[in-house]
């Protein structure tokens, strides 16, 4: 089934939770929607599940106009972050609650959910009660409640972020398995960019109500289509200076080509990741002097602070094999290009 | 119950034996006296005693009108809970203070404005008498008693279970297709069941015991609207202790086994506690 959502908005008492959004997503899709907490991602995702009423705005699912139809009609699997598992009810009876509300045959009640626990692993654990769970298995009993009445889409609000790294690897394993096998359009919120770049095979970034960037996690990453997007996923440089001459700017002894329609003396940000640095001890062609100031260890790669001069600054990662092999150190004299930039005008 | 030693908190024996120690001296041992009181009559004087049509008319109104009265406030104490928890209004405070008014009223207070009340010129014993309700002087005014004094144990005991209730478990059961009335009864209520119990039981107690707010409305007809207490008092009055303690363990001994069975019922629909 396919979502179609057209200039949604929604407001809290004066609060612009989510303005004019629009989005769509194919179906048998696996999408993340990612943005910094109080973004709107829950306000828009609840309001595809008809949990939330919107102020304007239509909802469409599978080409069928959605926005008023009731939570029990649109067929959509929801899972809560805090699992919000019936307490007082057995595994069972929460994984049945859907089946039971469409007042299915017991039998077929009984198989669906005998089904349903094998594939979360818990066979054998029907008769617990929510409490008797580490939080991993309830997030997974959570999943197959929202799963049991077969809905044509399942939304996730940030379904692993109240577990530890470990699990969290774990369920994510566990999810893109469970959406190979079943193709159920998959809609997922998380303020995790790793999560959203491993997960997902495409990415929306919202930021205050909007979504800003819609794309595959190499778009994301390689081609940020703001400022926001360009801090806000992976690691980033980022320096403030001017168009100098037509389609140049220079920060220190670095010098960037610029797209030479941008006025003389525009202010601009350039923002570049640390593994876009290219460092080596030797000269090699277009590189600037620097000295490494600080070196931090960080699992697979090493992260030098560099000393540029004129009291600036950049960070530069190495994989770490590279860096041992060439005896990188503290106030070392190294050689610096920038591979790969993003310029955004800064509007004053 | 379960005796439970092997805990990781500290000073379960100093805790255990000052529980017992208190329980005894507050509660066994007056009780005690009460039953060793009333062995001084023989098993003959005491089966006539408990058994004399009076006294039977008078437990049945005592438990009868109790438990009528726990059962009216199970349901409107979880309207007044509800409301107070899920809505905003003006003079919520207001209302949610009044709530423990019974509690702090003198009963006789409360027993004496009831009457007034509800007596044939009552304001509103004036509408009711015309429809042939009568209240004041009846074994229904006993229960409008008991009532009153019996809600705020409702209202308390749900309203915090009702305050820390998962407003998500609601969303969930309708992410699910629920409806309203299908969330209601079987998320909402079922969580809230240990609680109701505990509430009940507490109403029922005490309205089983009330005497000072029951006596004025009842109007203290033997057979028809004399409440147990009340028969007790007038023993004592007529210098029969053994006659008055006779009664009073027949109260203490359903009373006990009552809340007995509660206790298990709570402790069945408290199951999923268990970790
Ligand atoms: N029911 C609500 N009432 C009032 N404000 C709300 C409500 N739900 C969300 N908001 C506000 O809307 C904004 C967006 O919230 P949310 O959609 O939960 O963001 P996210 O999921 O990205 O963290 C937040 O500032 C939050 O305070």
């Amino acid at each position: 089934m396919s979502i179609e959502v057209r200039n949604l908005s929604k407001r809290f008492n004066g609060f612009q939770a989510v303005k004019d959004t629009n989005l769509k997503l194919e179906s048998g899709s696996l999408t993340a929607l990612l943005g910094p907490s109080g973004s709107g991602k829950s306000t828009l995702l609840r309001m595809i599940a008809g949990l939330e009423v919107p102020d304007t705005g239509a909802i469409h699912l599978t080409g069928r106009e959605a926005t008023h139809v009731s939570a029990k009609e649109r067929n959509v699997g929801f899972v809560f972050q805090h699992y919000a598992l019936f307490k007082h009810m057995t595994v069972f009876e929460n994984i049945a609650f859907g089946l039971r509300v469409r007042k299915q045959k017991e039998s077929e009640i009984l198989e669906r959910v005998y089904e349903l626990l094998s594939l979360i692993q818990l066979t054998g654990y029907d008769k617990r009660f929510p409490a008797q769970l580490s939080g991993g298995q309830r997030q997974r009993v959570a999943v197959a409640r929202a799963l049991a009445p077969r809905p044509e889409v399942l939304l996730l609000d940030e379904p692993f972020g109240a577990l530890d790294a470990k699990v969290r690897e774990e369920l994510r394993e566990w999810i893109l398995k469970l959406h190979e096998e079943s193709h159920v359009t998959t809609l997922f919120v998380t303020h995790d960019q790793q999560e959203a770049l491993e997960v997902a095979s495409r990415i929306l970034i919202m930021n205050h109500g909007a979504i800003e960037q819609d794309g595959t996690p190499i778009e994301i990453f390689d081609k940020p289509a703001s400022h926001f997007i360009a801090q806000f996923v992976g690691e980033t440089n980022y320096i403030d200076t001017e168009v100098s001459e037509k389609g140049l700017a220079v920060w220190g002894p670095f010098r960037f080509p610029v797209n030479p329609t941008l006025p003389l003396k525009q202010k601009i940000r350039i923002y570049f990741r640390p593994n876009d640095v290219y460092m080596t001890a030797q000269f090699e062609t277009l590189q600037v002097r620097a000295r490494i100031a600080k070196a931090r260890f960080k699992g697979t790669i090493i992260e030098y602070k560099l000393d540029i001069g004129e009291d600036k600054h950049i960070s530069a990662q190495i994989p770490k094999g590279v860096a041992l092999a060439s005896g990188f150190k503290d106030g070392q004299e190294v050689y610096a290009a920038i591979t790969a930039f993003h310029v955004f005008p800064i509007e004053s | 119950m379960k005796l439970k030693s092997t805990g990781v908190l500290p000073g379960f024996g100093l805790t255990m034996g000052f529980t017992v120690t208190y329980l005894c001296l507050i509660v066994l041992i007056p009780l005690g006296a009460l039953i060793l009181k009333a062995t001084s009559l023989s098993w003959g004087q005491f089966l006539d005693t408990v058994t004399s049509p009076r006294v039977l008319a008078s437990y049945r109104l005592s438990f009868g009108a109790a438990f009528i009265g726990a059962l009216i406030n199970s349901i409107f104490g979880f309207m007044v809970a509800w409301v107070l928890v899920r809505y905003e209004f003006p003079g919520k405070r207001l209302v949610d203070a009044m709530v423990d008014l019974p509690f702090a009223l003198p009963t006789a207070v409360a027993g004496i404005a009831l009457t007034a009340l509800y007596t044939t010129n009552g304001w509103l014993g004036r509408w009711l008498e015309p429809l042939g309700i009568h209240v004041a002087f009846t074994p229904l005014g006993v229960i409008v008693a008991v009532t009153f004094i019996g809600l705020p144990f409702v209202v308390r005991t749900l309203q915090p279970v009702l305050e820390s209730l998962d407003p998500e478990m609601e969303k969930a059961a309708v992410s699910l297709g629920a409806n309203r009335w299908y969330t209601l009864s079987r998320v909402v209520f079922p969580s809230l069941v240990p609680a109701w119990i505990t509430g009940f039981s507490l109403a029922f107690a005490r309205a089983v015991g009330e005497y000072g707010s029951v006596i004025f409305i009842s109007g203290n007809m033997p057979m028809k609207t004399e409440i147990a207490p009340l028969l007790i008092i007038t023993k004592l009055e007529q210098y029969d202790y053994a006659g008055a303690t006779a009664i009073a363990v027949v109260m203490l001994v359903v009373s006990f086994f009552l809340l007995l069975g509660v206790n298990w019922l709570q402790a069945r629909t408290g199951r999923h506690r268990a970790t």
